[in-house]
């Protein structure tokens, strides 16, 4: 409080004490608004000014709801991730009618007219206006185990009995192409986070060390950097996940795809963080807490972290997106995760060939996600990287 | 300056010695080699394949000498041309090699160029008409850029200029052109057909710097330099010219260090869609059946043109920009 500087003024030629009680909070009077304000810690006041950014705001929404998502597809899937439907390959997306001959009747879906096209041996579905199949809500559909522990059959939204429900298609062996997306996200989400994890660990520590101690340590840490970053990413990552050996588990590679992709990931922030402590190790309260004995990882760790973690999370947001990219381009490529594991890259590989463009365009969807979660990655990180800098008005 | 270059110079030779010893510890990483792999394949066809056929192949082709040997063996051969041979071809890998090279530096050069042509109008109309439609409109379409992936792009393009213009545009040129001899035909259907790889690498690259110009020279725009030579009565166009845009212009020089690795990268995984003659699909399959020799070399060449890359922007910046120059010799 600034209070106590209020009593200084001139030089009195006299020593006066007065003998009226004296209430410092009488001078400078904090509205209730002034006080949250200032007694407000730093993570609170980086809240408010990211409330202010909407579209970051929206953003983090958005993304909350993917990673929700996550917790529940087996239940907002309409369909099991591996169910296929032999009678309807390359089936286009359904439409969700609501009104049958200008009557209304809730949510339907109108079966399938099926023939081969002799001629171009294609198959040519077109809507029965005949059937109509009503869909049904908080039923009880494919089987599947909770997150691989429990046996249910529970889902918020199932075809009719003898209908389907295939919102966005079917692929070449004849699976839901919106159920496999909600299964998909789980792999496409975490895979980011987990890579963050590591490069946010390994930028942290080398970057940490580098700007702490700086001397040789920091001369290796940089030369390493600059290396690493002169390496075009995407062939070195290539190159890595080659050498994943064929014989591991589907988790296993994912776990090694991650790890690559942290590996390569933790430069820029370790960037980030050396140059912080290199301007911050110079400050005095840093030189105080090292005089009072203070040993360096509580230096580093009490005293210097607190003033960039905010940054730092703003930038590790920032490359998330970049890893999501670099999984969904490893997949596509056939080198990165493998099914049965299902991320939105492997979806993607189905649509690999010009032919999937021309004739089967719903077998792409699955890049619509894959963009909404890069942009919405992107402008969470935006904001907060704008609300994270102490020194900007407001 | 001189001695800034040399310096600049001397740093290389280390950091491309880094960079061989680690590339080829990755091509090394993969359990067994070529041979096993080959063998692995003729025996799937019904071929037997004897022990003493094996260890002459293996002592054939230097796969039985230990690791620094053959480290040793490749880096200086490379320093002589010789980059080693590739056991897919039965070649050496220069020869196969050869064209692809020229066809990548050619598409990442004309990426660059196609980022700059594009970004630079792009950021300056960003900046002066800041949150303006415009700028909110070519905000968004860079983000779009950014965050659509590369291949699928490539994909659509593909199938949009083959229906709209009917031309088939695989590839780099006009299958006519292929195995011939450089012409001024090639060359133009070469031109003809580069454009799609370039869009589609660039426009990641493009978002990047639009908002990094955008950003930069917006921070000019409010300095006092500036409302001084508005109040002098400067055309405000000769004014933008002159002063800020050319503070503002560091990031095209700088970034063509960290937009390089960014155009490699992406020419590598769109070459593979539109299966150009350039150096990404072969890399890929010379990865996958461990013809190490040309995996390492392409990888190689890869990081030698992002190195080279940083280091000419890092002189060009260093002539622009003496702070910078200066910069380098201040060391605590």
């Amino acid at each position: 409080m600034s209070d106590h500087t209020h009593g200084r003024g001139g030089a009195a030629t006299e020593h006066f004490v007065s003998t009226a009680p004296f209430d410092p909070y009488t001078i400078d009077e904090l509205t209730a608004e002034q006080e949250r304000y200032h007694m407000a810690s730093q993570w609170r006041m980086m809240w408010w000014r990211l409330k202010r950014h909407r579209l970051a705001v929206v953003s983090g929404a958005i993304l909350l709801v993917f990673y929700l998502s996550i917790v529940v597809s087996e239940m907002l899937a309409p369909y099991h991730l591996h169910t296929r439907h032999t009678d309807f390959i390359y089936a286009p997306p359904q439409e969700l009618h609501l009104f049958h001959e200008g009557r209304f009747i809730g949510p339907f879906v109108y079966g399938f007219n099926y023939r081969i096209n002799i001629e171009n041996l294609q198959r040519e579905y077109t809507e029965d206006t005949n059937s109509v199949h009503r869909l049904r809500f908080f039923c009880h559909g494919d089987e599947y185990k909770f997150w691989g522990l429990m046996q249910a059959s529970f889902h918020l939204v199932c075809s009719a009995p003898t209908g389907t429900l295939f919102l966005l298609g079917t692929d070449r062996l004849g699976r839901d192409v919106l159920s496999r997306i909600i299964y998909g996200a789980r792999i496409s989400l975490t895979v980011g986070l987990v890579g963050v994890t590591i490069s946010f660990l390994l930028g942290l520590t080398l970057g940490g060390l580098a700007g702490y101690y700086g001397g040789w340590v920091d001369n290796v840490v940089q030369r390493v950097i600059e290396i690493i970053r002169s390496f075009p990413a995407l062939p070195l990552w290539m190159a890595l996940s080659a050498a994943l050996p064929v014989t591991w588990s589907p988790v296993a590679v994912f776990l090694g795809i991650t790890v690559i992709l942290g590996l390569i990931d933790w430069t820029g922030l370790a960037r980030a963080v050396r140059s912080k402590l290199l301007a911050l190790r110079e400050e005095d309260f840093c030189t105080a807490a090292v005089l009072l004995g203070a040993r360096p990882s509580r230096v580093i760790g009490r005293h210097l972290m607190p003033n960039f973690m905010s940054h730092l999370i703003a930038s590790a947001t920032l490359s998330i997106p970049a890893m999501i990219l670099g999984e969904t381009a490893l997949s596509f490529l056939g080198l990165g995760l493998r099914p049965p594991i299902t991320s939105w890259g492997v979806l993607l590989t189905e649509a690999q060939n010009i032919n999937a463009v021309a004739l089967y365009p719903w077998l792409m969807l699955p890049v619509i996600p894959v963009i909404v979660l890069v942009l919405a990655f992107n402008f969470l990180g935006d904001g907060l990287r704008d609300a994270a800098d102490p020194y900007k008005a407001g | 300056m001189f001695s800034f270059f040399v310096r600049r110079l001397l740093v290389l030779i280390p950091t491309l010695l880094v960079i061989s010893i680690l590339i080829f510890g990755i091509i090394q990483l993969p359990e067994g080699d070529y041979l096993t792999s080959y063998i692995a394949e003729l025996e799937s066809q019904g071929e037997k394949v004897s022990k003493d056929q094996i260890a002459f192949l293996r002592q054939q082709y230097s796969l039985d000498k230990p690791f620094i040997t053959q480290y040793f063996t490749w880096l200086t051969g490379m320093l002589r041309g010789d980059f080693g041979y590739s056991f897919e071809y039965r070649i050496p890998v220069s020869e196969v090699v050869g064209d692809r090279l020229f066809l990548s530096f050619l598409l990442s050069f004309s990426t660059i160029l196609f980022t700059w042509v594009v970004a630079f109008p792009i950021g300056i109309y960003s900046a002066t008409h800041q949150y303006s439609w415009g700028d909110h409109g070519l905000t968004f379409l860079g983000f779009l850029g950014l965050a659509t992936p590369n291949f699928l792009l490539a994909l659509v393009l593909l199938y949009v200029a083959n229906v709209v213009f009917g031309t088939s545009v695989g590839g780099l040129m006009a299958p006519v052109y292929i195995d011939q001899p450089m012409s001024w035909g090639k060359f133009l259907s070469v031109l003809e057909h580069l454009w799609i790889p370039v869009v589609v690498i660039g426009t990641s690259g493009t978002a990047g710097m639009i908002r990094r110009l955008r950003a930069n020279l917006l921070d000019e725009l409010h300095k006092q330099y500036v409302i001084t030579g508005r109040a002098k009565g400067l055309p405000p166009f000769r004014l933008l010219m002159k002063y800020p845009l050319r503070m503002a212009l560091n990031p095209f020089i700088a970034d063509i260090g960290s937009l390089l690795p960014e155009v490699v990268s992406g020419a590598a995984i769109v070459s593979i869609v539109l299966s150009l003659p350039t150096t990404g699909p072969m890399l890929l399959a010379a990865l996958q059946s461990q013809d190490m020799y040309l995996a390492g070399s392409f990888l190689m060449f890869l990081s030698l043109l992002t190195v080279v890359g940083m280091f000419l922007s890092d002189l060009a910046l260093a002539a622009l920009d003496p702070r910078i120059r200066l910069h380098g010799g201040l060391r605590r």
